[in-house]
């Protein structure tokens, strides 16, 4: 109850910020000048409009999980508005986890207005609809939600532009993260293979959640394939989230 | 029971890039009972506010402990029958007044219907009716200082504390404050205040604790606070020459046709009145007047 009170206000503000507007503006026009990109090849242009719908997807999805995520806690840090939460009977883990849900409901509802969009550009250009491409939007959805967790657990003791810069940093390395993986088994020394394996399984890999070139080229993807990726995005989710609020349970707020 | 107990609370801060220690407050204990109105005064940076924090759940006691109706208040628990307003408070600023004081209320779980009863008794009790549906970010300071209090009224607490509730008010405001702190002492609540305004508390608080630097200086009703303390004493008096008074030792000024004299002590004061009889004058009035409370203020921060 009192998580869903502040689950719906940080979706409330959320919403009445502009920001996210004009993110979700230019998330649209990307994906309709895709119509004209695909235009100038041949033969291809539905794979054209597929790749950079769910490029767009995904990295606008990134850019406003991280500017929205990024500033959750430390605006109502900044603008003392958590004095006024947090003097009342709620525990901080249910004020993190409310903040957490409010943000994944904001994603959600962006997610779905770029899928609906580019739903019907599918519809419009191609012929019938794929629907490996929900799978694909489906681990974006997921990837998101880890990228917002790890956003909050820095902003839970940083300042937003660290935060920011972080949480984007561990988006790309996120993507490059298995490199590191085949670099270290490469590797003779045994303090680097140590070192790159310990940094590829404390930061998250990204591309279990991307399908995205499958998808688009008709290669099919098993069900294993999503399952393990969504048991291992849950994980690390709740890994990040604990973490957080042990940070968040210690802090003062002078 | 007590309302609030504060029992050798000690807060440290580390402070710089160094990590230098900072006593915030040190080895403070008190307690205030139910039903009373209590006042909490010193000057800037004396502590009131870290105090105030570490009784709402804001901060940890770096030693000792907190309680209010005898829960430790690191429980979320010990904050259900609380009301608290921040210093300057600051709130969401895209919700409208009446959204914010329904997110307040569903921290207690109070049921929708009570809720928004609840919400227009706030309103009316702070005189924001017509404001309730103007979005926070367009009120003024005064407006938003009466809707933080409406907030930390909204679970009908049993203890209510206020971080410098008459800050950035006017008169006007300020005195409509002081009747709500004692319109809920008539209703058996316990409020804890803290204040620069140094006349709002001599009003209305039954005791008051004056804190310096981080250190309990004083603790006690009012009147009790300046026991032993010469008083002074002025005397009027008329037809009497003001010069043969000041010849005589007795310091006074002429004002609206009658003299006044400050004295220090019951003795110059009988010696006083022998030489204004002494002179066929006449007394008006002996008036014993109390050490105000800012000038015990004054003396205590020196």
């Amino acid at each position: 109850m009192k998580i869903i009170a502040i689950a719906v206000n940080t979706f409330r503000e959320a919403v009445r910020d502009k920001i996210l507007y004009s993110l979700l503006f230019f998330a649209l026009v990307m994906m309709s000048l895709s119509v004209i990109l695909g235009n100038l090849t041949i033969g291809e242009q539905i794979k054209i409009i597929e790749d950079f719908g769910l490029g767009t997807i995904s990295l606008f999805g990134v850019l406003i999980a991280v500017f929205v995520g990024v500033g959750l806690v430390y605006k109502e840090i900044e603008r003392r508005t958590i004095y006024t939460i947090l003097s009342k009977p709620i525990p901080r883990w249910v004020f993190l986890l409310g903040k957490y849900g409010g943000l994944l409901l904001t994603l959600l509802v962006e997610v779905s207005v770029m899928a609906a969009f580019f739903v019907l550009l599918v519809l419009y250009y191609g012929v019938g609809f794929d629907f490996a491409l929900l799978k694909a939007i489906g681990l974006i959805y997921l990837e998101l939600a880890l990228i917002t967790a790890v956003a909050l657990f820095f902003s839970a003791f940083t300042t937003p532009t660290l935060s920011g810069l972080f949480a984007l940093g561990i988006f790309v390395i996120g993507h490059l993260s298995s490199d590191l993986k085949i670099f270290g088994q490469g590797a003779q020394d045994p303090f680097i293979s140590g070192l790159t394996s310990f940094l590829y399984y404390l930061l998250p890999n990204l591309e279990n959640f991307n399908i995205k070139g499958q998808v688009v080229h008709g290669i099919p993807v098993p069900w294993e394939f999503i399952g393990w990726s969504t048991l291992y995005g849950l994980l690390y989710i709740t890994g990040t989230l604990l973490l957080t609020v042990l940070v968040f349970q210690r802090r003062d707020f002078r | 029971m007590s309302a609030i107990q504060v029992e050798n609370f000690s807060k440290e801060f580390r402070v710089g890039f160094q990590m230098r220690r900072l006593m915030a407050v040190k080895d403070l204990s008190f307690t205030v009972e139910e039903g009373e109105i209590f006042g909490f005064i010193g000057p800037n940076g004396a502590g009131k506010t870290t105090t105030l924090k570490a009784l709402v759940g804001l901060l940890s006691p770096t030693r000792g402990r907190l309680l209010i109706f005898d829960r430790d208040v690191r429980q979320a628990a010990s904050r259900q029958t609380l009301g608290f307003l921040p210093e300057e408070p600051y709130f969401y600023r895209y919700l409208k007044g009446r959204e914010f004081l329904d997110f307040c209320g569903q921290f207690f779980g109070l049921p929708f219907p009570f809720r928004r009863r609840r919400i227009e008794e706030m309103l009316d009790l702070v005189g924001m009716k017509e404001a309730a549906d103007l979005p926070l970010r367009k009120y003024s300071k005064g407006m938003l200082q009466r809707i933080g209090l409406a907030q930390a009224l909204i679970n009908d607490p049993n203890l209510v504390i206020l971080d410098e509730p008459m800050s950035g008010l006017d008169p006007v405001g300020r005195s409509q404050i002081r009747r709500i702190i004692l319109q809920l002492k008539e209703q058996g609540k316990t409020v804890l205040f803290s204040s620069h305004i140094l006349s709002d508390v001599e009003m209305i608080c039954d005791r008051v604790a004056l804190i310096v630097r981080g250190e309990l200086r004083q603790l006690g009703a009012l009147s009790s606070f300046t026991p032993g303390q010469t008083r002074r004493i002025e005397i009027a008096a008329d037809r009497v020459d003001v010069e043969r008074m000041r010849q005589a030792g007795f310091p006074a000024v002429e004002r609206d046709g009658a003299l006044f004299i400050q004295v220090e002590s019951e003795d110059s004061r009988d010696r006083a009145i022998a030489e204004v009889l002494a002179q066929k004058g006449r007394i008006l009035s002996v008036v014993p007047q109390r050490e105000s409370l800012e000038e015990v203020f004054a003396r205590e921060i020196r």
